[in-house]
């Protein structure tokens, strides 16, 4: 049913619909639209029977998944950004230990300087935690990814993360097609789980594990995730059947057949850069763009046919590794080993900055001129940093540098002391 | 491509306005998009949230920074906020007072634009007739209705009841539709003169 609507709760009912006997939440922004619809849900015997449990942490939150999920039943939960960092030692349990825990990552920042609004940060500090990780990049396959992503997670056993762009997606109001319950269970049948912990018929689940067999068990996990290579684009095309409409998948390419420069991005910009590849498509320029939805496992293979024609390709990345530059663009490099071509990284978009068409445009321009940087930063205000840069060498005591550029761009007031 | 900038106080439904204008041009049949300017939302603190409309689908997800409207809920912002920025000559100003364009000191400003396309309407008071509560922002999506034929009073009205129930849908409703037979006739003044 054609619905307009937040993308949180699009989500939230969609989530519903796949059936998640325990819920266990903390609230953090811009996440918590979600587990306050969900949790309503319950509260009205909507979604029945399902356990919501609010949680005092994160990790608590996470733990209580794992608990839900090693005793065999379907467990969901949501967070971003500190918070998903401080669930960081259980999501490693919860995919070493083989659980299909299902969680919506808001995607916002990680402090210090302490921010809410929205980049990559958060989930690209976890991965490689051991969970799949599928980036939507509208709220229509944000919900999609939902059921997908249960069916995914049960048939390996392994957890999965469906990250969507905090506040821009999540705070949405878009039109979505909101399947129906009916569509769903015979989408995503019930939980059959392929480890339980049963008190008729008692296991360990959780061993210590020496050296004499570690690395098997390790390497039991990365096999799952290659396989999931296999069942991601399979799952995506059972969907597509069912509900009529392209969702999720590996890879994503727009006018990217005969293109000679192409932008690799995750995520909701993906329709800021379509829209700038249609102006320059207009103007004869051959540029196309190429979505990566699942980043873990990622598809080298199918990101090196898609890119291996090419001359030139630019990573749009909403994070930065610091010390070395761009963390997709790393990966997408290693996709290409042994080709010839420019290759850009480009941080944009951090901590909430809008990318806007205008920017994209001079950005791919320059790309396109090969007179970008190896590692540029969109719409940087140099003369800021600068300025802190030498405030930091002529001081002996310079003060904080987030304090000192606030002050210098006019938004604190106070006085250095 | 139509895009709408809302301003207002935490508080005044700033968000909600831009989520029902979004609303009302889903029910007749266009694609929309509504999103509020993230983070900002504290009663009282100047916010601002966009509405886009297109008839096919909306790709773009940058704040709007050349709008073809500007609904202002809150006057008291006009010295704050560069409320009008990035409008064009042909853009839509409708501002929630029981002030002219003239007594707010912008007589020189306006006119830029072109006069039938500008109006103040005392929403807040409309909103306290109808509705009990001082709220201005579905009163304005009333009164933008009638100014702009983006969407009808009708469409606006139905969103309305999709976000409220019971008497307060009733009284944004008819404060609503007060503000659009206000505006109608104002505009009608407009052309008269």
């Amino acid at each position: 049913m054609l619905r307009q609507t937040e993308g949180s709760q699009a989500v939230a009912r969609t989530v519903a619909m796949c059936r998640p006997e325990v819920i266990c939440a903390y609230p953090i922004s811009p996440q918590t639209h979600i587990v306050e619809t969900l949790s309503d849900l319950v509260r009205t015997g909507e979604l029945a029977p399902c356990e919501f449990i609010s949680v005092e942490s994160e990790f608590a939150a996470m733990s209580v998944a794992i608990g839900a999920s090693a005793t065999g039943a379907r467990a969901y939960t949501a967070t971003a950004s500190q918070g998903l960092l401080y669930m960081a030692e259980a999501l490693f349990n919860a995919a070493g230990l083989g659980l299909p825990i299902v969680m919506t990552v808001a995607n916002r920042a990680i402090g210090a300087p302490i921010n809410i609004w929205n980049d990559h940060s958060d989930t690209m500090s976890q991965r490689d935690s051991g969970w799949i990780q599928l980036y939507a990049e509208t709220n229509q396959e944000a919900l999609d990814l939902h059921p997908q992503a249960f069916k995914l997670a049960e048939a390996l056993s392994l957890p999965v993360m469906v990250c969507m762009d905090g506040f821009i997606l999540t705070h949405a109001y878009e039109r979505v097609d909101l399947p129906d319950q009916d569509q769903i269970d015979a989408f995503l049948p019930p939980y059959e789980p392929r480890q339980v912990l049963d008190p008729a018929e008692p296991v360990t689940i959780g061993a210590m594990v020496g050296p004499e067999a570690f690395s098997e068990v390790k390497y039991l996990a990365h096999a799952k995730q290659i396989q999931a290579l296999d069942l991601i684009p399979e799952i995506a095309a059972e969907f597509a059947g069912m509900f009529g409409r392209d969702s999720g998948g590996l890879l994503r390419a727009y006018r990217a057949d005969d293109a000679e420069t192409i932008v690799v991005a995750l995520g909701s910009v993906l329709g800021t850069i379509e829209d700038t590849v249609d102006e320059l498509r207009d103007q004869g320029v051959k540029i196309g763009a190429l979505a990566i939805k699942s980043f873990r496992p990622f598809p080298l293979e199918e990101v090196r046919a898609a890119l291996a024609h090419a001359e030139r390709v630019v990573v749009l990345e909403k994070a930065l590794a610091v010390g070395i530059g761009g963390i997709v663009s790393a990966n997408v490099r290693m996709a290409l080993s042994g080709i010839q071509l420019h290759g850009y990284t480009v941080i944009a978009g951090l901590g909430g900055r809008p990318i806007t068409t205008a920017s994209l445009h001079t950005l791919f321009k320059e790309a396109i001129a090969d007179e970008l940087q190896p590692l540029t930063f969109l719409d940087m205000n140099w003369e800021i940093v600068q300025r802190e840069l030498d405030r930091q060498r002529m001081d002996h005591r310079p003060g904080p540098h987030a304090e000192n550029i606030l002050r210098d761009i006019g938004i604190v007031a106070a006085r250095s002391h | 491509m139509f895009q709408v900038r809302i301003h207002g106080r935490g508080g005044q439904g700033v968000v909600t306005a831009a989520e029902m204008l979004s609303v009302a041009a889903f029910i007749e049949g266009r694609h929309a998009q509504a999103f509020p300017s993230f983070g900002s939302e504290r009663t009282g603190a100047p916010v601002v949230a966009f509405c886009r409309i297109d008839d096919k689908e909306i790709r773009a997800r940058e704040p709007i920074s050349e709008p073809d409207a500007v609904i202002v809920q809150d006057p008291t912002l006009l010295h704050q906020v560069n409320l009008f920025d990035g409008l064009g000559p042909d853009a839509y100003i409708l501002i929630n007072t029981e002030r002219t364009f003239q007594e707010l000191g912008m007589g020189d400003f306006v006119k830029q634009f072109r006069p039938e396309r500008l109006l103040t309407v005392p929403a807040t008071e409309l909103a306290r007739e109808h509705l009990g509560r001082p709220i201005p922002n579905a009163v304005l999506l009333g009164g933008f209705a009638a100014l702009s034929g983006l969407v009808s009073i009708d469409s606006v009205a139905q969103a309305i009841r999709e976000k409220f129930s019971g008497r307060l849908a009733d009284g944004n409703v008819a404060a609503a539709e007060a503000a659009f037979e206000f505006v109608r006739a104002e505009m009608q003044e407009v052309t008269h003169a």
